[in-house]
């Protein structure tokens, strides 16, 4: 399992750091997700990987327990990246709608001298 | 009654910002109103927060009563308080001159977003737990994506973009850095971070390095540290400038982070992070200071020159921070402050020239209230570039005293002086273009000069702008003038953060026993 865990956080991350280099928004934006994917699963593990535990203590007997901490990580960065994820394809699509243009570079603009008033 | 007054700076405009939203959405008066209303009494609030916290003693405020590395808790000490009093006069002015010139109208929802960023630079600075630190720089970024892009404009958006998939992909580092640690030491709050750290065996601390660095490169891009700056000039120069001006503080959330997690967790006698970090935070820091300079000289636009003038006091800053002794920590405070008064200064009078004559630094017919206009541009410039009436002279001063004893010295001294005079050069040739090549221009269409100049200017020129940039001037002057008082100030909060002892005894609970 821990295999399995470690290459998915790899392939994800690598797979978002590709698409976050390109060059219009779309793909950078579904990088991004891609990576919140990854930290998520990420933190999910860093409480170690166990299987078929509660995530509680029994004081009355040793008994196997999971982390729980992580867990609560995990749901407070999947609220945030969700919220992020919506904010910057709202602010993508801002850009997009304005200028026509889905690249993540600046709009070539002329320079000072005719366009003052 | 009076221990719940310190988690009041992050609980009011976390009240008023939905009230603002909720109720008063249509009622601009009365959105102002609350906004400075809250701005005001915040100051209130952290200024008698500074007064507890001046002493020395370390507050602690455990939320929902959960004890220490259970439960989130705030943490007041001198670095908090002094960084919570700046924020909330610096939100002051930045409002009352966002009041002033309109820009509160260009968009919707200005003054909710402004109270939510308020409210998570103030918990940035008071909490005293890694992962509620992640929470809190979320809760400033998504309000300041809001305002980046408040009224719009193509430009504006692509930079909004940028910005806000750098930040995206910094804060998913943080997580990254977070889960690391937290592997390693099973705690997230920063004392117990601090005791775990100093526990762990030398040979088991490679993921430990690890996440250390990854935490490291996080406040880094926050702090826009140089391989890592890319996203401010364009996200600055773009932002609404009276936005830019509040954003002057939130760099230095990263410069406070940096301080807080590398005296407090992993300290410079912790053998296991040692020199892992001064070998290439003090060039990088070298570099954003030259990067910055030369910015300042090479830029065409009025927002662009503010933007890399706050990178070029960003590097002096570093250079300061990344030095990890207690009398260069005494330098950064004293010019944290200073350069975060100049930046916004500088950003607001932009945005005055701005409003008069475009963005871009050409000669150009003189504008209305040319003469106060070019005054305060002056005064903004010679405190960022930091010559010798106001305190970006003293700062600059104390920084280069502290660094004498470094290894680096020669470089550092030679650095800083020919960064300030490359500021000075660009700031000069930008201020004579704006100002003094203006009266040389004959009015080329004879339409204009015909219409009587009264009719161009605005009916009544407001007030309020002029109000907060002479405020912000004013917080300079201050600062110059009562310099003995502040360094001492900075030097006490050096020297309590350099020993970490009792503010880890006190969260940690361990003073009771």
């Amino acid at each position: 399992m821990e295999l399995l865990v470690a290459s998915a956080v790899g392939i994800l991350t690598a797979a978002g750091v590709y698409l976050i280099l390109r060059r219009r928004s779309f793909p950078v934006i579904l990088g991004l997700s891609l990576l919140t994917y990854a930290v998520n699963v990420f933190l999910f593990a860093t409480g170690r990987l166990v299987t078929g535990a509660p995530p509680i203590l029994n004081k009355y007997k040793e008994v196997a327990y999971t982390d729980p901490l992580p867990q609560a990580l995990v749901l407070t960065a999947i609220v945030i990246s969700f919220g992020m994820t919506a904010v910057v394809v709202m602010i993508a699509l801002g850009a997009y709608l304005s200028s026509r243009d889905d690249g993540t570079a600046m709009p070539v603009e002329a320079d000072g001298a005719e366009e003052e008033a | 009654m009076m221990e719940h007054l310190l988690i009041a700076p992050v609980v009011l405009p976390a009240l008023v910002a939905p009230f603002i939203i909720m109720v008063l959405r249509h009622h601009l008066d009365l959105q102002r109103i609350f906004s400075l209303a809250s701005a005001v009494l915040l100051a209130g609030i952290t200024l008698a927060l500074a007064a507890q916290a001046a002493d020395g003693t370390v507050k602690v405020y455990e939320l929902g009563d959960w004890p220490a590395p259970f439960g989130i808790v705030l943490v007041l000490d001198r670095l908090s308080a002094m960084m919570i009093v700046l924020t909330s006069l610096l939100a002051l002015p930045v409002l009352l001159y966002a009041i002033g010139s309109g820009w509160d109208t260009r968009g919707s929802n200005f003054h909710a977003l402004f109270q939510f960023q308020l409210m998570g630079i103030m918990g940035a600075f008071l909490t005293g737990d890694a992962f509620n630190l992640f929470v809190f720089f979320e809760v400033l970024l998504i309000a300041s994506y809001g305002l980046m892009i408040h009224s719009g404009g193509t430009r504006r958006f692509h930079a909004g973009v940028q910005y806000v998939v750098f930040n995206l992909l910094g804060s998913t580092l943080f997580l990254f850095a977070l889960g690391t640690l937290y592997a390693v030491t099973g705690t997230l709050n920063m004392a117990d971070l601090a005791v775990k750290v100093a526990q762990i065996p030398a040979e088991d601390t490679a993921l430990l390095r690890v996440g250390a660095v990854m935490l490291l490169l996080v406040f880094a891009i926050k702090a826009s540290l140089l391989p890592l700056h890319f996203w401010l000039p364009s996200a600055y120069a773009n932002a609404p400038m009276p936005v830019a001006a509040l954003f002057a503080i939130m760099t230095k959330v990263g410069a406070y982070s940096i301080l807080r997690i590398y005296t407090l967790v992993f300290g410079p006698e912790v053998e296991a992070t040692a020199g892992l970090t001064e070998a290439w935070l003090l060039p990088a820091a070298l570099l954003t200071l030259g990067a910055g300079a030369i910015g300042v000289l090479g830029s065409k636009k009025l927002g662009r020159l503010a933007a890399f003038g706050a990178i070029a006091s960003m590097g002096t800053l570093l250079i300061a921070v990344s030095l990890f002794t207690q009398t260069a920590a005494a330098a950064a405070l004293y010019y944290l402050v200073h350069s975060t008064l100049a930046a916004a200064l500088l950003f607001l009078v932009a945005d005055l020239v701005m409003e008069r004559q475009g963005q871009w630094i050409l000669p150009q017919l003189p504008m209305p209230q040319t003469g106060l206009i070019s005054a305060l541009f002056f005064a903004a410039a010679i405190a960022l570039a930091g010559m010798p009436p106001l305190s970006g002279f003293l700062g600059k001063l104390l920084v280069l005293d502290a660094t004498r004893g470094a290894d680096l010295a020669p470089w550092i001294w030679g650095v800083i002086l020919l960064g300030s005079l490359v500021t000075i050069i660009g700031m000069a040739r930008a201020g004579s273009l704006l100002f003094w090549k203006g009266h040389g221009l004959e009015s080329e269409e004879p339409a204009t000069s015909e219409a009587p100049p009264v009719d161009t200017l605005p009916a009544k020129p407001a007030q309020l702008p002029f109000v907060a940039c002479f405020g912000l001037l004013g917080g300079l002057v201050a600062l110059t003038v009562f310099a003995g008082p502040a360094t001492r100030y900075a030097e006490a909060t050096a020297a309590q953060l350099y020993a970490p002892a009792a503010y880890i005894d006190t969260v940690l609970g361990r003073t009771a026993e």
